[in-house]
């Protein structure tokens, strides 16, 4: 309980350690967290996403600037992928954001996405209330570098911005399903490159097929240079006027219960996972399983279905 | 085909650091590599960062460890200093090794100002790791669970 008391009063250590515990599951961070949520809520997320090299970490950098200069302190959580081999990581993102490491109203994570494929890693819910309960006021979360399907990001910032750059598609791309219709924001970044306004042309013209209800918000399009810090002051300004019209329309608050309802069933979901686990190993009785099913004596629906019943046993007995 | 790594596994985190004005990062990123390679999560930190700026880093990161990368000759400065603001801010858990372009009596100097380990030119990748591995261990488990 040390630790959440220290991070209340916005200490970085203790923030830093207690994240280092919720990434490796220590049951202590648990107890943690408890106290922590109650103090959470207050920070606006925005989530960065898009491909590798488009220009995610560069754009970061120049949005802590941005806030920094209006007074608001920031959270940074970076996320890096994980090797599906040897399960190291590089995490490279805040090369860009150095600038800030000696800023007190600044605080940079990295995280390694272990295993998680959607873009982020199972531990940014909680080092998102990490951040909150510091009282950090904005919460900057980039993806890893996310191709078409990594959307998880919508579960967890108020405004999402996706990041294109020119030269990387033709208009069939516009046409798919994923990462481009989670977006609230499109960055077209590397403006300077030939073929921006080209690629704005291909989003208003895949923005104009949506059927868009008067009350819905429709995505905004900016051309930014981050590098030489161009076009981030309309950014910015295009980001609280989705905050206001999230507000306005009562979209935030329902956006809050619905964010509530998933983190308590993914809560639920990995204790249950966890308490099954611990039943379905004890007297190696998964082992067993497995053993069958690789000589084909049984099948996976079946051995879950045994599984299943053990747990009921075990609540009768 | 390949297996998979266990992912939820309690993972070393470094920090490879490039202190003053030298901007010869082969060598760091070739290290990084090495240690993503052994299963460690690295975070890198880029050229041209004063200490404060690597202290802060590594506390903002939670790391166990910092590798040093110096080939400017101001190592006798930079390590130390580091070492020296890891103790003003509580943080002395964290180790401290370097490599580079260091001679010898330098190296004795420095190990006496709290550098656990000074790789000199001609150090295997395979050493350091195996270094790494005896000597650095995820410094939040001996004080939790």
């Amino acid at each position: 309980m040390k630790l959440a008391k220290e991070v209340l009063q916005g200490n970085v250590k203790a923030a830093a350690r207690l994240i280092r515990c919720v990434e490796d599951e220590l049951p202590s961070a648990i107890e943690e967290l408890k106290i922590l949520y109650p103090h959470t809520g207050k920070a606006y997320i925005i989530g960065i996403t898009g491909s590798p090299g488009s220009g995610k970490s560069t754009l970061v950098d120049v949005l802590i600037d941005a806030f920094r200069r209006s007074g608001k302190t920031v959270g940074v959580i970076a996320v890096d992928p994980s090797s599906p081999f040897s399960g190291g990581a590089i995490l490279g993102d805040r090369i860009r954001m150095q600038r800030h490491a000696t800023d007190d109203g600044v605080f940079i994570r990295s995280l390694a996405s272990r295993g998680c494929y959607g873009g982020l890693s199972r531990a940014t819910a909680n080092v998102i209330h990490i951040m909150d309960a510091m009282g950090k006021d904005i919460i900057l979360v980039e993806t890893v570098g996310a191709g078409q399907a990594e959307v998880d990001i919508i579960d967890f910032a108020h405004t999402s911005i996706v990041t294109l750059v020119p030269g990387t598609g033709d208009w069939v791309q516009t046409l798919k399903a994923g990462i481009l219709e989670i977006a609230d924001i499109f960055v077209v970044n590397k403006a300077d490159k030939d073929g921006a306004n080209a690629l704005k042309v291909e989003l208003q013209t895949m923005l104009h097929m949506n059927a868009y209800s008067s009350e819905a918000w429709k995505p905004k399009i900016f051309l930014t240079e981050a590098i030489n810090n161009k076009g981030i002051d309309e950014l910015v300004e295009g980001i609280y006027q989705h905050r206001e019209f999230l507000v306005a329309t009562g979209k935030y608050d329902a956006y809050l219960r619905e964010k509530g309802r998933l983190e308590l069933i993914e809560v639920l979901r990995s204790s249950l996972m966890d308490h099954v686990l611990r039943i379905a190993n004890r007297d190696d009785y998964l082992d067993k399983l497995v053993d069958d099913l690789v000589s084909r004596r049984t099948d996976p629906y079946s051995a879950a279905g045994n599984i299943i019943s053990r747990l009921m046993q075990e609540r009768k007995s | 085909m390949s297996l998979r790594a266990k992912q939820s596994a309690r993972k070393i985190r470094i920090l490879v650091a490039k202190p003053g004005l030298d901007g010869h990062d082969r060598g760091a990123k070739i290290i990084a590599r090495a240690y993503r390679d052994a299963g460690f999560e690295v975070v890198y930190s880029g050229l041209h960062q004063t200490p404060e700026q690597i202290v802060n880093t590594a506390l903002q990161e939670d790391v166990d460890l910092i590798g040093l990368s110096c080939l400017s000759g101001a190592h006798m400065y930079l390590f130390p200093r580091i070492v020296e603001l890891l103790k003003a801010n509580k943080a002395d858990d964290i180790a401290v090794v370097g490599g580079g372009i260091i001679p010898e009596d330098d190296a004795l100097k420095l190990k006496t100002a709290g550098i656990k380990e000074v790789f000199l030119p001609g150090t295997s990748l395979s050493e350091i790791v195996n270094w790494t591995r005896a000597n650095v261990k995820p410094h939040h488990y001996a004080e939790r669970d």
